[in-house]
């Protein structure tokens, strides 16, 4: 193997894509915060900062190591743990140190995690939560990123995905399905209308993350060559047109362009060109953006009418989003863009073929692991709250704070002796 | 004529606008209010300092009835709001004068609850 140089110029983009990346996962906390009603307005943005916490840890432990060391076709081994052998030196494959390669990916597995708190706020223990993400992000993510980037069974079988099709939109999506049915609806659900508390929140969360997918997307590269440029444009160019098909969606259904379904359509546009950002050409980014709305629009639209609780749709945006980009990639891939590979339009079938068993295995294992896992869990520690403690609030309950208090009827509680003290 | 006014959890009101429509009670108006009942006092931390919460969230209810529908807001408000614990709050009941109804000019049974029938309807 030949020795690397380290390239100042990815390793500086690179640095900055982790940080954009990193900034999403409160930015999803937001979308999130605003989508759920005041009163469970920080647990819900918790479970987002939770992820933070938990998930880095989690990584530097062991997850980077069995999604990215030498392993068999299912899952890495343990070269990497604790940082083992993660230093200044290049990333193989690339001009990036070590280092840089591991923050930058764990970026990824900490906002996963916390896509899934959407299938079960408002109700979720938060202790419970974090035990989950905790061995979610052993158990599930390292295993789906070491089946498309880790030298897995599916990217030996030419399976393409830029920036985390499989591992973090299907899987989260997925996920949040098994999750939500192990955990159960709300109580409230289907008895009132749970309604979004902040909708400005919510438009700026979405906002929010655009901004960092530059760098998911951009960043998946690994480098600043064509792949990471042409990833960085489309990651401009699907979302745009998402949003424009959803307003005319919006349109045809209510006369009315709605901003809860604007922020919607952007994260349904992102996660729709995050497998294929590098894959295809601007043109067809654009073309993927505009169907990717279709499927997920009709998903949301359908899905609260069942008893499916699976509360701020991440099957929706992601699961289904995120498999369409795979798909996508299979029909429209373009050798003269990627260098990599045709899909079935440019003559290459098989392609089209790998991508659709990955549609199918990454969301089955995602699916299947997360059911367990809760199912698990629940047989020892509670898995939610209280009813009557559901119905007061997640932020009294679980935190002990409120999101919008003021000062009124709050009692200072003081100790004797600095009561004495300030008196004297 | 009677001002019946119902204290109770916030997240019980939508229980008790369930009760009061089918309670044939289509007149009422709703507030958020704070207060305190006797229920445990809840402490909340915000760095280093700690607080206790003295007064509760609750919504208060009013409905202006006539003399018959008293016991049937009354037993709308008791049966939606009731969860067993401390601090599902109260119902007052006290005389009302005179009422308006600002649209048509009505004046007193005619602008109380019944609001389709007028008052020879409930009895």
């Amino acid at each position: 193997m030949t020795v690397t140089q380290i390239s100042s110029g990815d390793t500086a983009w690179m640095m900055v894509a982790t940080a954009l990346v990193l900034m999403m996962t409160p930015a999803l906390g937001l979308f999130y915060a605003g989508l759920v009603r005041s009163k469970n307005t920080l647990n819900t943005f918790m479970m987002s900062i939770g992820a933070l916490g938990v998930v880095t840890i989690t990584w530097a432990l062991v997850g980077y190591s069995l999604a990215f060391s030498k392993g068999d076709g299912f899952v890495g081994g343990f070269h990497n743990v604790f940082l083992e052998h993660v230093g200044f030196g290049a990333q193989h494959g690339t001009a990036i140190p070590q280092l840089v390669f591991f923050a930058f990916e764990a970026s990824f597995c900490i906002i996963t995690a916390a896509l899934i708190s959407g299938a079960v706020v408002e109700r979720m223990r938060f202790s419970t939560f974090l035990v989950f993400i905790f061995l979610w992000s052993i158990l599930i993510y390292p295993v789906l990123a070491h089946w498309v980037w880790g030298g897995g069974w599916l990217e030996t079988h030419g399976t393409l995905d830029f920036a985390g099709g499989v591992p973090v939109e299907m899987a989260s999506g997925f996920s949040a399905l098994a999750a939500a049915i192990a955990v159960g609806a709300r109580r409230d659900y289907g008895r009132l209308a749970l309604l979004p508390h902040n909708t400005v929140f919510v438009l700026l969360g979405a906002g929010l993350l655009w901004f960092g997918w530059f760098g998911f997307n951009g960043g998946s590269g690994l480098s600043t060559g064509h792949s990471s440029v042409l990833a960085f444009v489309n990651t401009l160019l699907a979302p745009a047109c998402t949003l424009v098909v959803w307003f005319i969606l919006d349109l045809l259904r209510d006369r009315k362009i709605t901003a809860v379904g604007a922020a919607t359509a952007i994260v349904v546009g992102a996660v729709g060109i995050t497998p294929a950002a590098g894959f295809i050409s601007p043109t067809f980014a654009m073309l993927l953006g505009a169907l990717a709305a279709l499927p997920s629009y009709a998903f949301i639209l359908w899905r609260p009418r069942t008893r499916l609780d699976e509360s701020l749709d991440v099957l929706g945006a992601h699961g289904l989003a995120g498999m369409t980009g795979i798909l996508f990639i299979g029909l429209f891939a373009e050798l003269s863009w990627n260098g990599v590979s045709n899909g079935l339009v440019f003559g290459h079938p098989a392609q089209l073929g790998w991508q659709a068993v990955a549609a199918i295995a990454g969301p089955a294992y995602a699916f299947v692991g997360t059911f367990v896992i809760i199912k698990l869990l629940g047989l020892v520690m509670p898995l939610r709250v209280a009813a009557l403690d559901e119905s007061i609030g997640m932020d009294v309950i679980e935190h002990g704070e409120q999101a919008y208090t003021d000062s009124e009827g709050a009692i200072l509680v003081i100790s004797d002796t600095f009561q004495e003290s300030i008196r004297r | 004529m009677k001002l019946v006014i119902g204290i109770v959890r916030p997240e019980k009101a939508n229980d008790v606008l369930e009760a009061l429509y089918r309670a044939h009670i289509r007149g009422f108006s709703l507030m958020r209010v704070q207060g305190h009942g006797g229920e445990t006092e809840r402490v909340e931390t915000y760095r280093g300092t700690t607080v206790k919460m003295a007064l509760a969230e609750k919504v208060r209810f009013e409905v202006a009835v006539s003399d018959e529908f008293v016991q049937s807001a009354i037993d709308a408000l008791c049966d939606g709001a009731r969860t067993g614990e401390v601090g599902d709050g109260k119902v007052f009941v006290v005389d009302l004068e005179h009422a308006v109804r600002i649209r048509t000019g009505e004046a007193d049974l005619f602008a109380v609850t019944p609001v389709d029938d007028g008052p020879e309807a409930a009895t």
